[in-house]
């Protein structure tokens, strides 16, 4: 996990604070601006194109979390697709109209049968259910190092994926829950991202985010300087579940349906695609390249149609991995943020 | 000797040589190059559509056998070649990412090329019967397998203890800069580990289409998991080890759908991936193999 850019990171966040007020300031102009943006979007663009824009938002704070877990910590998980999906059905079995639900799902209990919640409770206890989750799995797994870390949670995507398709009474199997209510749109969205974003950004640049860095670089130096590894590492697993199953709770109620297959092995690794070329703990990284990809997928797509050949834009996204693999291994902006970034939003001076 | 339970042995047998042969691929390369391959489990696949297009070509059987090994081979040193060699020496992690990245590659390639309708194969018919001994048969096609993977296996430990390659192989697994410090061709001692390994899964693949009837171009991506657990069971890195962790993992998983009730079958990958993270908690090392590695 060795890359050249982390000595740099770690210079950039010992650079003493000068007005933190200036950073908050340009982070609401950025969030003003943002949102001015998707106004003109709504306006001007079809709904199409408008949907493209909250996937690509969600998509965004899916690689900003990945950051925080894999980027930061050093935790190679692949288990986002398993954390989204847990959220996805927690969200839509509460917000799933109560006249239909006791009958499509009769495995449910009473209580929960006939409750129908609103979009921002039901996201907020898909976000609790996954970090529960999170902490159990996370327990018995963050022992693991390196690619059997990745392996395991690997396995837990194949585990969440059997368990939604076989609990047929709660889940509806196979064939998933469709003609969920259209709660989010693109407000939803963008909110989501700025605060995911907000988040890791306070992280990243706290001692908690420090000692998550020391943790990646040497968690033997790491512990004997007096870090309780465990802990971070499980609070790092637990951080990026919750905002793993916010997202996947947002996505089906965006594209109104839920499947076991809905998020999947494929995601997880188009995820850790966008963390690194991005470059691992990158925030910035993420978010350019969770752009790059989205776009670059979905304007291949009619391509892909139109030729018959289903499959093209994967093949050229996981080419363009290993040419970055190959050129820049450390990813397009290392473990840091690019200058400007950093001047125009933790108002620090940089070296 | 109870029919259902000698068929629920003999399935379980054949299952097992089916993952035997990939995992023992993925701990060779591992072995040797620190290297969680992907990748692997998609030559699976590679080994089922040759297997296709030679039985439509109207080879005989036992040549495509050959060709299988050959195609199987071949694919394992380009991919090592094209993208594995360059990035030797990065970390861990680039390492499996590469792997990731050609694992989605390959897979989406047989996609475009092959669309992801599964087609149907089949052996001929005389695979297909039974055969019957002493109040119990089984299915030739699991018979077939289990015998020659036996073999193929056998061969292959004869590869490996008893020639100058092998005991290169076993050199560089044992440390790579000692190795070339003492003369060893290492790329060339890798490389053929990849072709032994992959040709070995390309196999697995002609008796996974024989096995189950059908195939499409995202088989090899279950096996190529399950052969990492079944490694992690043995312990990862070693042949044997390999070679046991598969009967066992294929024996466990028949035993658990003939086992349990009907309604429990659905959740055998559960099942299998549950077992895995257990044993990684316990026995990180595997069962057989004594503690040497930092995992855990």
């Amino acid at each position: 996990m060795q890359t050249p850019s982390q000595t740099t990171s770690m210079a950039e966040t010992a650079s003493a604070p000068t007005t933190p007020r200036r950073g908050f300031v340009a982070a609401i102009l950025t969030i003003v601006v943002a949102a001015a943006a998707v106004w003109a979007a709504q306006q001007g663009l079809n709904s199409y194109l408008v949907t493209l824009l909250a996937l690509l938002f969600i998509n965004a704070a899916l690689a900003v979390s990945l950051t925080l877990t894999n980027g930061l910590t050093g935790l190679f998980s692949l288990g986002h697709p398993a954390f989204m999906t847990i959220g996805a059905y927690v969200a839509a079995i509460l917000t799933f109209s109560a006249r239909r639900k006791g009958s499509m799902l009769p495995g449910l209990p009473d209580w929960l049968a006939s409750t129908e919640l609103s979009m921002f409770p039901a996201l907020l206890i898909a976000g609790l259910v996954g970090g529960l989750v999170a902490l159990a799995i996370g327990w018995a797994v963050l022992r693991l190092k390196g690619h059997y870390l990745a392996v395991a949670t690997l396995g837990l995507i194949i585990v969440v994926q059997g368990l939604a398709t076989n609990w047929d009474g709660i889940t509806r199997g196979g064939a998933g829950l469709s003609g969920l209510p259209r709660h989010v749109n693109i407000w939803w969205a963008l909110g989501f991202l700025v605060i995911v974003v907000a988040i890791t950004w306070r992280i990243k640049y706290s001692s908690l985010g420090r000692a998550m860095m020391a943790v990646r670089e040497n968690e033997l130096a790491a512990s004997c300087s007096g870090i309780n590894a465990a802990r971070l590492k499980i609070l790092a697993f637990v951080i990026g579940a919750v905002m793993a199953a916010m997202a996947g709770a947002l996505l089906a109620h965006l594209i109104s349906v839920v499947t076991p297959k809905t998020y999947s092995v494929l995601l997880a690794f188009n995820i850790v695609v966008m963390v690194v070329i991005g470059g691992s703990g990158s925030i910035t990284g993420a978010i350019v390249a969770a752009t790059a990809i989205t776009v670059l997928s979905e304007a291949l797509r009619p391509v892909e149609e139109s030729i018959g050949l289903y499959g093209m834009s994967q093949v050229i996204v996981a080419l363009c991995l290993i040419v970055v693999l190959y050129l820049k291994p450390g990813g397009l902006f290392g473990s840091g943020e690019p200058a400007f970034v950093r001047r125009l939003f933790s108002g620090r001076k940089t070296q | 000797m109870n029919q259902y339970l000698f068929q629920q042995l003999i399935n379980g047998l054949a299952l097992g040589s089916l993952y035997a042969l990939v995992a023992i691929g993925f701990s060779m390369i591992y072995g040797i190059v620190r290297l969680i391959n992907f990748a692997h489990g998609d030559l699976v696949m590679i080994g089922a559509f040759s297997t296709l297009a030679l039985v439509t070509a109207g080879v005989p059987w036992p040549l495509i056998l050959v060709f299988v090994l050959a195609i199987g081979a071949i694919a394992g040193m380009t991919i090592e070649t094209i993208v594995f060699r360059p990035i030797r020496g990065a970390s861990q992690v680039t390492g499996f990412i590469a792997t990731l990245a050609v694992s989605i590659a390959i897979q989406n390639s047989a996609l475009m090329i092959l669309s992801g309708q599964p087609r149907n194969f089949l052996f001929p018919a005389f695979m297909r019967q039974r055969v019957g001994f002493g109040g119990v048969n089984a299915s030739l096609t699991d018979i077939a397998i289990i015998v020659l993977t036996l073999l193929l296996i056998g061969g292959l430990f004869l590869v490996v203890y008893r020639t100058r390659l092998g005991t290169a192989m076993r050199a560089t697994a044992e440390n790579l800069t000692a190795a070339r410090l003492m003369g060893v061709a290492v790329n060339r001692t890798i490389l053929a580990a990849f072709a032994i390994g992959s040709a070995l899964a390309a196999v697995s693949g002609l008796f996974w289409g024989g096995k189950f009837g059908q195939i499409d171009p995202l088989l090899g991506f279950v096996p190529g998991l399950k052969a990492f657990v079944a490694c992690v069971i043995g312990g990862v890195g070693s042949i044997g080890g390999a070679m046991l962790g598969g009967y066992i993992l294929g024996l466990a998983e028949v035993l658990f759908v003939g086992l349990l009730p009907q309604e429990f079958s659905g959740y055998r990958d559960t099942f299998v991936f549950l077992l895995l993270i257990v044993i990684l908690l316990i026995r990180p090392s595997g069962l057989f193999v004594r503690q040497t590695e930092e995992r855990a």
